[in-house]
């Protein structure tokens, strides 16, 4: 039922080690790919019936992202791994990272057979020493069994895999901002298109991926893309990490098949913490809007449920609210996090996510207007599509969402000075 | 510095333990040969740890000048990125997630608590130049909210006595050496 794909590993004893990812099936797939039994249409073949969505948050199949790449093209070519985990809420690349990282590296090296790559890197956020010490003691192990490198296992294939670590910008974690970032520069995300599979990292052809979207991969090849795809349902294969934080009894990564309903995930995480009620659920990390209790309790957990419903399953981050919560409060703190993270390139993000914050600070000192409100969700409107890359949009829903359910709240204190909630 | 040919190197290796230089030319293989900007993160992450948690504008240049970068792209990483502290901080830098994971466990009451016992606000430094407290966004370890990170470490499900036990080791390794001293006599 739970922890059959990146996290296999967790229940054994020290699950990072190389022996205890083997002794799962691990390195299996690398090793057919060498021995000629698995080539590379077979492998996006499998992806695509599997309908694994990239795990980031923008939810893209990932068969589909494979294909793209350049594969016959001459030249250096790269895979890189979106360990920047930023999202707030989200918690489950670091796990991977920390007790499964073998299952991340044999899934970058098939990356890079399938993508004729060579080089990977695996972009880890700054302040992720510990998953970074771990990552470089497994490749360390994968090197001296000839898992990576050159002539891998005495094939002809070789591929190198790099760990990098981050300055803290969570605007790396967008894929081109993270490009960026891995050239040096400032983390600011460039046009699309061209597209990293044309123009990624030092201009060569680059596929990038999320940590748990690699790491799915070995499990997928080794159970086959239908066995996958069976886990979750049509559209939203498999299974997905969950990461619940808030108010619940056990806050914690939960690995479970997708559409599985709100309110069993609720129950594996203890319940709500101290037998309060739960007020409202953000479904998938700080950019996705915010659902009521009502609507969340009649949900299952997959991309096309939560879409459906008006918010996004983004990173699989589950942060659960109980009644305490003054939803203006907490609109202020979504607003004040993206005001300091726009990375500044286009002026509707640059300035509107200040605009927001200063609005929503203004009515929470008591200062707010009647036409505040129309004003935010007007501002929030005038981000939304109008940016280089998702930011914008991800510092809009959220805004939209708490005027969309909590506008009384909003309303209420305006007009008394006070918070609805909290009084 | 009208000499053209002194060897760019030099001013880093002058600022930084050799060990410190290792550890950068390391990074430095990790990148494509022929790109100069790629290092620039690590070796400024390197140099800042080597002296005291933050950035000075020489440190800042003798970074360029020893990965033959001009000198703004140096700087344009040094203060784009949050890690990178460009004034004086405490030997020890705390700092406190207070994003919304963080925020609905409580973390408004692990600031409140750090700066009673420290006697200073966000984003000030001890007088014995010992602790910084700063305020920092989500860190990926919400499931053990709140939580901070003392240096490299992170410290999740945080309470009082938890908080109390960090400060007292921390304080506890930079007591006057005399006692010591003393003992040892």
């Amino acid at each position: 039922m739970a922890n059959e794909v990146c996290f296999r590993t967790l229940d054994l004893e020290t699950p990072w080690s190389l022996e205890a990812y083997e002794s799962v099936g691990g390195y299996s797939s690398l090793r057919k790919i060498i021995a000629g039994e698995l080539d590379h249409e077979k492998i996006i073949d499998e992806l695509k019936l599997s309908a694994l969505r990239g795990r980031g948050g923008a939810g893209f199949p990932t068969g589909l992202k494979w294909s793209f790449m350049p594969r016959n093209m001459p030249g250096q070519k790269y895979v890189v791994c979106n360990s920047d985990e930023g999202e707030p809420g989200t918690f489950k690349d670091r796990d991977i990272l920390r007790f499964n990282p073998h299952q991340l590296i044999e899934g970058m090296a098939i990356a890079g057979y399938v993508m004729n790559a060579t080089v990977g890197y695996n972009y880890m956020r700054g302040e992720f020493y510990e998953p970074f010490d771990r990552m470089e003691q497994a490749l360390k192990e994968a090197r001296s069994k000839n898992l990576i490198g050159d002539n891998i296992l005495g094939s002809d294939f070789c591929f190198e895999l790099h760990n990098h670590l981050g300055g803290g910008a969570y605007i790396c974690g967008e894929e081109t901002a993270l490009i960026e970032s891995l050239e040096g520069k400032k983390g600011q995300p460039r046009f699309k298109p061209p597209f990293p599979a044309n123009y990624g990292v030092f201009g060569r052809p680059t596929n990038v991926n999320n940590t748990e979207s690699y790491a799915s991969v070995p499990a997928i090849l080794e159970n086959g893309g239908q066995w996958f795809l069976d886990l979750g349902k049509p559209n939203n294969g498999g299974t997905k990490i969950f990461s619940v934080s808030g108010h619940v009894t056990n806050p914690g990564n939960f690995e479970i098949n997708l559409g599985t309903p709100f309110k069993d995930l609720l129950e594996m995480a203890g319940g709500m913490l101290a037998g309060n009620q739960l007020k409202a659920v953000i479904p998938g990390g700080s950019s996705s809007p915010i659902l009521p209790a009502e609507v969340m309790m009649e949900l299952t957990m997959d991309y096309d449920a939560i879409g459906k419903a008006g918010s996004m399953l983004g990173s699989g981050a589950v942060m659960v609210i109980d009644e305490s919560v003054c939803m203006v409060e907490l609109a202020a703190r979504t607003a004040h996090f993206y005001y300091e993270e726009s990375c500044g390139q286009c002026s509707p993000c640059r300035e509107g996510t200040g605009w927001m914050s200063r609005v929503i600070h203004r009515i929470l000192e008591g200062e707010g207007k009647p036409e505040d409100i129309d004003n935010l969700d007007r501002v929030a409107g005038n981000i939304m599509g109008r940016t280089i890359c998702a930011l914008g949009d991800a510092a809009a829903m959220p805004i939209k969402g708490f005027l969309k359910n909590y506008r009384h709240e909003f309303e209420y204190m305006i007009e008394h000075k006070r918070s609805m909630v909290k009084g | 510095m009208t000499d053209l040919n002194y060897d760019k190197s030099l001013h880093l290796k002058e600022l930084i333990p050799q060990s410190a230089i290792d550890e950068i030319e390391q990074w430095i293989l990790k990148y494509p040969a022929e790109r100069k900007r790629p290092p620039i993160m690590p070796a400024l992450k390197v140099v800042q740890e080597h002296n005291g948690n933050y950035l000075t504008t020489e440190m800042m240049q003798a970074v360029a000048e020893y990965l033959d970068v001009p000198h703004v792209a140096v700087y344009e990483v040094a203060t784009f990125y949050t890690m990178f502290n460009l004034n004086e901080m405490g030997k020890h830098v705390l700092s406190v997630c207070t994003n919304l994971s963080c925020s609905l466990r409580g973390s408004d009451k692990v600031v409140e608590h750090l700066q009673n016992r420290l006697n200073i606000k966000l984003g000030e430094t001890t007088k014995d130049g010992v602790f910084t407290i700063k305020e920092v966004e989500c860190m990926a370890a919400c499931g053990g909210a709140p939580m901070l990170e003392v240096d490299k470490v992170y410290h999740e499900n945080l309470t009082e006595e938890k908080i109390d036990k960090i400060l007292s080791d921390i304080a506890a390794q930079h007591m006057p050496a005399k006692e010591e001293d003393n003992n040892g006599k």
